[in-house]
């Protein structure tokens, strides 16, 4: 029956499947049907850059225009994976450049990228479009200007949070006078001074700019000149809010802002003096997404202000809101999907704000479609969590970071097993959880029995025994990322759960009990993973079997061994013991 | 009695291990015994593992590596905040008749209208309203400063940032003195 149909008819119905798992499941009908779905699929997703090498992806899918791929682990993020890991992008801007010459898309996400990358980016690809480097690292700002000078019809410049060693603002003046294609520029992480005129000219000359990013050297005056150029813009990310107090400013920054009719997103807002907030309450109605997570205001002030935004979808605040703040939020944010609140002090010893569950409480109960929430809290109850689980059954997402490890319910003293039970529990739909506070194995329990749709779990100082990490290994059916750390977890688990991990992208586990000879026997028994050990003591051969390690990293893969790891790493499998650092 | 048999065994052991199996040995038993209280190796002050009786002071807080978990770049970011609060701009006010002086720190107020305020409260006065052309219109009371060069200014003048990093002390100023130094002739 499929032979019946013209390629071509195939090729344009396929041409409707956007997400890979439909794609994936087209390719697997029949050999015609994979033949043709290969040719068509111009869109790929890497989520675990070593899972796959490049050659075989090119071999399968000849035709791609847009490329995404995710390198180190996430609790890389936190410092706990050692420099040097790995996750280079270069092999595969080499092998693309050539492939691949009408490339238009690469999105990458925790990758070393140099600026030799960026050079042979902006070189190979006639009409590239989109560049997205989140959380990324090895570029200078010379590699910038690289992308600013030649990418001809360049629509995306986004450096999310990346980390790129700032020689100069010179590279912005690269983008030649003729290139007004730019829809979209962050450059919110970078510190050094941009020239202002060259920023004015390509903002004006660029009519479908919607979204500007500033970096924190942009100083507040000049702000007015950009958006009175930019009255198109969607989201606004200001540079420092701060300035001395003056009527000329205030009344520039107000019309400017008033001007700015389609803003939804607003962002930046470094060092925000309250006496220039008011100048933002015109776009404060219109607003979807506010991130205050820079701005040092204090609570009255942050009030105020999200009183005046009812269609707030997402807020990123700092814990300078306070439960006070958060009572405001939810009785003016019926809308609010994604709340996450940042620590101001993370490290101090004794709360500097008064911000408890009681805050979280509240907005559970005051925003109906609240499904996704990060909040960094200093104490927490079973009671509260019960609370919030039975108020939002709808929570997708749920991070909760007690700042002292270990830390019991503040009222019973009590394990939060309860409390975070009843999260499981009620939301059904839950597809990450990140875990805090004293627990025992019957949290795990508690999750393996009921979070059937977890995809992401974080864990760090709970548990008691393997009986824990077995729960979740064998209870979680949709576990994809599993990442560990300082808990008491080790061989029994792993090694009886060993074919649950061909399943996953990927388990992180540091500081835990899981033993040199277990690692071993597990890389020589499933020849799909890669068990990567990670210890910088030196060569896990030199200490007994039944030493733990000190990290260890497991995922599958189709590309077998690394062969870039640096000589703290050691990958297990039949050659382990041939292996020499 | 079991002390001193331990004391020599441990010389005295015959071990197959290679050097450094120790630590091991250490590592697996606290991960072990720790389950409650587990703080792993990466605590990198150990003391902090003791629980400390009511006299003693509390040990300080041992940072443990990657916790909590806040991004280096949102870590950096509150980190500059903090210092530049912390260090404070006091200055000495004085008022013509006052029989003592006060302090007030600069930094606590975003502009002059804060700071002349806060003056005019601690002191119980009146200033008068401000212009570039006349200085303080409408009162017999004038603030002023002393800058870096020793130069007697008048308040308000340059842009506030400027003002807090030159400003070394205050001086309230009242009558014909006054007069002089605010107005124009």
């Amino acid at each position: 029956m499929a032979y019946s149909f013209p390629e071509e008819v195939l090729e344009h119905v396929f041409s409707f499947l956007c997400s890979d798992k439909d794609r994936n499941a087209v390719s697997l009908v029949c050999k015609s049907w994979y033949e043709i779905e290969r040719w068509c699929r111009r869109r790929i997703f890497i989520g675990n850059c070593y899972s796959v090498t490049p050659d075989i992806v090119i071999r399968r899918f000849p035709k791609v225009r847009s490329m995404e791929m995710k390198g180190k682990p996430h609790f890389a993020d936190f410092n706990l994976v050692p420099e040097g890991w790995g996750a280079y992008v270069y092999p595969w801007i080499s092998a693309m450049s050539v492939a691949y010459p009408l490339l238009e898309e690469i999105k990458l996400k925790r990758m070393v990228v140099t600026d030799e990358c960026l050079e042979l980016i902006s070189k190979s690809f006639k009409s590239f479009k989109v560049l997205v480097l989140s959380s990324c690292e090895g570029f200078t700002t010379d590699g910038l200007a690289s992308i600013a000078a030649n990418c001809r019809n360049l629509r995306e410049l986004d450096l999310k949070e990346s980390e790129v060693e700032d020689l100069s603002g010179h590279w912005l003046s690269h983008f030649p006078e003729h290139c007004t294609s730019l829809v979209s520029l962050n450059m919110s992480c970078l510190g050094s001074e941009v020239s202002f005129s060259a920023l004015e000219r390509l903002v004006g000359r660029c009519p479908n700019l919607k979204t500007l990013r500033l970096n924190r050297a942009v100083p507040l005056e000049k702000l007015p000149n950009l958006l009175s150029r930019a009255p198109q813009l969607v989201e606004l990310g200001t540079g420092t809010y701060s300035s001395e107090v003056r009527v000329d400013i205030f009344s520039n920054l107000s019309e400017a802002f008033s001007v700015c009719k389609q803003l939804k997103g607003l962002s930046g807002l470094w060092d925000a003096v309250p006496a220039y907030l008011p100048a933002m309450y015109s776009v404060c109605p219109g607003l979807t997404s506010l991130n205050l997570s820079y701005a040092t205001i204090q609570s009255p002030d942050l009030s105020k202000l999200v009183s005046q935004c009812p269609n707030l979808q997402r807020l990123w605040v700092l814990d300078y809101i306070e439960d006070s703040g958060l009572e405001a939020l939810a009785t003016s944010c019926k809308d609010l999907q994604e709340l996450r609140v940042f620590p101001s002090d993370p490290f101090g010893a004794e709360p500097n704000v008064s911000l408890t569950e009681q805050g979280l409480v509240t907005v559970s109960e005051g925003c109906p479609k609240l499904q996704s929430v990060l909040y960094f809290c200093r104490q927490m109850s079973n009671a509260a969590l019960v609370t919030i689980a039975k108020n939002r059954p709808n929570m997708i997402r749920f991070r909760l970071c007690i700042i002292e490890p270990q830390a019991p319910d503040y009222v019973t003293l009590e394990p939060l097993d309860t409390g975070f039970g009843a999260i499981v529990k009620s939301c059904k739909e839950l597809r990450r959880l990140s875990l805090s506070g004293l627990l025992t194995d019957r949290v795990f329990e508690y999750i393996g029995t009921h979070a059937k749709k977890l995809e992401m779990l974080s864990i760090a100082f709970a548990g008691d025994s393997d009986l824990g990490l077995h729960h979740v290994l064998s209870g979680c059916e949709s576990l994809r990322k599993l990442e560990i750390r300082d808990c008491p977890f080790g061989d029994k688990a792993l090694l009886a759960n060993a074919a649950k991990l061909e399943t996953m992208r990927s388990l992180w586990m540091s500081s835990c009990s899981v033993s040199y000879g277990a690692c071993k026997l597990l890389g020589q028994k499933m020849p799909r993973l890669n068990v990567e050990v990670i210890d910088e003591r030196g060569p896990p051969e030199l200490r007994p079997e039944i030493c733990p390690v000190e990290k260890l990293y497991i995922y599958r893969t189709v590309a077998g061994r690394r062969i870039d790891m640096p000589d703290f790493i050691w990958t297990m499998d039949e050659d382990a013991a041939l292996q020499h650092s | 009695m079991a002390q001193e048999s331990e004391l020599n065994f441990k010389a005295t052991e015959l071990r197959l291990g290679l050097p450094g199996t120790d630590e091991c040995e250490d590592m697996i038993s606290s991960v072990k015994n720790n389950n409650k209280r587990s703080l792993s190796e990466t605590v990198e002050d150990n003391a902090s593992k003791d629980i400390t009786s009511p006299e003693t002071p509390p040990a300080p807080k041992a940072q443990i590596i990657g916790w909590p978990p806040v991004r280096s770049y949102r870590k950096n970011n509150l980190q500059t905040k903090k210092t530049e609060s912390e260090t404070g701009i006091f200055v000495k006010v004085s008022m013509d008749g006052a029989p003592y002086l006060r302090k007030i720190d600069l930094k606590i107020y975003n502009g002059y209208a804060e700071l002349l305020k806060a003056l005019e409260t601690m002191f119980k006065f009146t200033i008068g309203e401000y212009s570039e052309r006349e200085g303080y219109k409408g009162s017999e009371y004038a603030p002023a400063y002393e800058d870096k060069d020793g130069d007697l200014m008048l308040v308000g003048d340059v842009p506030w940032n400027m003002f807090m990093t030159s400003c070394k002390k205050l001086r309230i100023m009242k009558g014909s003195e006054a007069r002089g130094l605010g107005c124009g002739v």
